[in-house]
């Protein structure tokens, strides 16, 4: 199994920082992922492209393992996770970077203890490095000013640029994104996609589902496609999305465009 | 009509001590009972399905008995099978149990209440079970249960007054006896009324104060 991922790293001569091959995942009986295999090179953003229930967020969070995977095998920086192994599996997490769609920052915090929270409870930082460290990442993303707010107080997308601060204060390896801008107003996409393009051109090792074209054909390496919990194509945005090129990313792409999305 | 000398020689003596008592009921009881409802909350809100049915069993049995049975029972059935309580310890240990037993709904209403997001969060951080529940879940959800168990201290204020059954003196115990001595049942009810009243109202001062002091703009105002 972990031989074909060794392969396909040595065939593009770039290291890999996460690797992940044959995850499968069964909910009530129903495959929900099936099979799922996908390597993430340092520097490079991937994005997850497919109608919903498609199973990106499965996938996603498979593979951090807040929904644990039946089978298949993760892969960070070359060591393998052990799933049983409680410890193991919480340093794993540390280094993975989660965004999610709903934001989850925590409600009873602000902006500034949702970063500094993880970096003293989990990273063991002294209460002023840690406050020294939220304020860096809170003003990377543009909300130093509003540090003390809580987050009823902030709009979607200034909380999930705060959540954006949070994952970098723990200066993951590798940044999962399940839509970040989905459940945000239109006009409030731009801030949060600009936060991410950023991180992009600096070099921040991604894997994004989002359904955000443009965004992907501008930024990804490379686009996954999935349905019914199987990546069904795989390539750069400049293959799949050719003119003319008959895929199923390409088809799926006009039917959004025509939807007015 | 008004007798001074009684009120202050014979009264107020009577029922400050009975006070003494009555706080000496009510602080541990709240105390203990509160810490007895959080642990009974977490067993019946995450516990393993045979933990959850017994805390279940144990909440309904305990809500569908008057106390003041269980304060008879625990004092007079008791001792039947070998085990002696004084008044005090018997009205402690009913309280503790009642109390509890009722806490324990609200601590699982608010444990339920904590959205499966917070959680995950916390997990993609790399917190642990015991990281997420101290500092995610249990700071939320004691601000949720902080209104509800406020309500049950202050059920509990009066219903110590019940500790007079099992001839435990306290607050009423007092004012019962200077009752059927002086037959001035007017007078010494309405001053035993007034001194739950002023208990209740520091009470309900603390809570607010509580309320307030853990206030987070937006929080469980949604």
């Amino acid at each position: 199994m972990s031989e074909t991922v060794a392969q396909l790293s040595k065939k593009t001569g770039a290291s890999p920082v996460l690797q992940v091959s044959h995850l499968s995942k069964k909910l009530g009986g129903k495959p929900i992922l099936q099979d799922c295999s996908l390597t993430l090179n340092r520097g490079e953003l991937k994005v997850l492209i497919g109608p919903s229930g498609a199973g990106k967020s499965t996938l996603l969070q498979c593979i951090n393992c807040l929904i644990p995977p039946d089978e298949g095998k993760i892969l960070l920086e070359g060591r393998a996770l052990d799933v049983a192994d409680r410890r193991a599996l919480c340093a794993f997490r540390a280094q993975v970077g989660m965004i999610f769609q709903d934001f989850n920052l925590f409600d009873h915090l602000t902006a500034e203890e949702n970063v500094v929270i993880a970096l003293r409870k989990v990273r063991g930082m002294s209460r002023q490095d840690a406050n020294r460290r939220a304020q860096e990442e809170l003003g990377r993303v543009g909300m130093a000013r509003r540090a003390g707010l809580y987050p009823a107080q902030l709009s979607g997308g200034q909380k999930q640029r705060v959540a954006i601060a949070r994952a970098l204060a723990m200066d993951p390896r590798v940044i999962l994104l399940d839509e970040p801008t989905s459940a945000l107003d239109p006009e409030l996409v731009g801030e949060v996609l600009a936060v991410i393009k950023d991180l992009a051109r600096g070099g921040m090792t991604m894997l994004m589902a989002t359904h955000q074209m443009d965004f992907a054909r501008a930024l990804a390496h490379e686009i996954l496609f999935m349905e019914q919990g199987i990546i069904i194509e795989q390539g750069s945005p400049e293959v799949l999305l050719a003119e003319g090129s008959a895929t199923r990313t390409r088809d799926f792409c006009k039917h959004l465009l025509e939807m007015g999305a | 009509m008004f007798d001074a000398a009684f009120v202050s020689q014979e009264l107020l003596p009577a029922l400050n001590r009975g006070l003494l008592v009555s706080v000496a009921l009510i602080v541990p009881a709240g105390v203990l009972g509160f810490i007895g409802g959080i642990l009974l909350g977490c067993v019946r809100a995450f516990g393993s399905p045979w933990a959850r049915r017994l805390g279940d069993a144990y909440t309904s049995v305990i809500r569908g008995v008057p106390l003041a049975v269980q304060l008879m029972m625990i004092y007079f059935a008791l001792p039947k099978v070998g085990i002696y309580f004084e008044p005090y310890g018997a009205s402690l240990i009913s309280f503790i149990l009642c109390n509890s037993a009722y806490q324990s709904e609200y601590i699982r209403g608010a444990l339920l209440s904590i959205r499966q997001g917070q959680i995950k969060a916390a997990q993609a951080l790399g917190m642990d079970s015991l990281q997420t529940i101290v500092w995610i879940v249990i700071p939320q959800a004691a601000r949720r249960a902080l209104p509800g168990c406020g309500n049950e201290i202050i059920y509990l204020i009066k219903y110590s007054s019940l500790a007079y059954l099992v001839t435990c003196m306290e607050l009423m115990g007092e004012g019962k006896v200077v009752a059927s001595d002086t037959f001035r049942y007017t007078e010494v009810f309405l001053a035993v009324g007034a001194y739950y009243l002023v208990m209740v109202t520091l009470a309900t001062w603390l809570l607010h104060w509580l309320e307030r002091r853990f206030h987070v703009p937006g929080f469980g105002a949604r």
